[in-house]
């Protein structure tokens, strides 16, 4: 360890005073230790790769701006890089996050069209017709009130105010409208669903 | 002492050649100049 160590302040010394060789050396050295940790992170071989280049980048600008002071401790200062950039990485990510289509996961299963297919619709349509047909078979009082509720989406205050009948009159009415509704769809063996 | 069930190699990760040569590469290309306490990077390519 000690000589690592040693050889890591050398090189780094050699580098800044011209050697391009010492900084290959480095980086084959520390490669796996420093994108693993990465890697290790983000779990992501694109990424990883991206942040590792931007690590080696600040320090090949630290380097040759002759502003690195940690004589000794090479690896730690670069693993201390590449985790600040890690860190940028999933600030950035937050800020603006994004799906993307890997492996197993699809993105359309979390993502979808809330409006009803086709087919759908048309089963919804039949039924609203058919709905419309089946009231018609109610009396006269509740078959108004009936549609003054559901279609009008009148309150009951209103439906009595318009029928001249009280307002416990007129949720009676509603209620046997419901009941009656929901004989007439029994008698005729109906499924209303979709 | 604990027996190891996996029969699968950790395999070694590294970064792709392309990198590490595109850092070479951009260190031998960075120059640093400096002018009245002012620093500028040149890239010589």
């Amino acid at each position: 360890m000690e000589k690592t160590e040693a050889n890591d302040a050398f090189l780094v010394k050699s580098y800044i005073e011209g050697n391009e060789q010492s900084l290959s050396i480095l980086i084959n050295r520390h490669q796996h230790r420093i994108y693993s940790f990465i890697f290790s992170k983000v779990f992501d071989k694109d990424v990883a790769e991206d942040i590792f280049q931007d690590t080696f980048i600040k320090v090949i600008r630290t380097l040759k701006r002759g502003k690195y002071n940690e004589e000794g401790k090479f690896l730690p200062w670069v693993m201390r890089i590449a985790h600040n950039l890690v860190i940028d990485h999933f600030r950035k990510n937050k800020r603006m996050p994004k799906f993307e289509n890997s492996g197993d996961f699809n993105i359309f299963s979390v993502l979808c069209d809330s409006g009803l297919n086709a087919e759908k619709q048309i089963i919804k349509d039949q039924i609203e017709a058919d709905v419309k047909e089946l009231i018609k078979e109610l009396p006269e009082d509740q078959l108004e009130v009936l549609v003054m509720r559901i279609y009008k989406d009148m309150s009951f205050k209103e439906i009595s105010e318009r029928t001249g009948v009280s307002i416990n009159t007129a949720l009676g009415r509603m209620r046997y409208a419901l009941i009656n509704l929901r004989k007439v769809i029994e008698k005729h063996n109906l499924v209303l669903t979709n | 002492m604990a027996k190891l069930y996996s029969e699968k190699k950790v395999k070694k990760m590294y970064p792709k050649k392309e990198t590490v040569n595109f850092l070479l590469n951009y260190s031998r290309a960075l120059r640093i100049s400096t002018y009245k306490n002012i620093q500028f990077e040149n890239i010589l390519n």
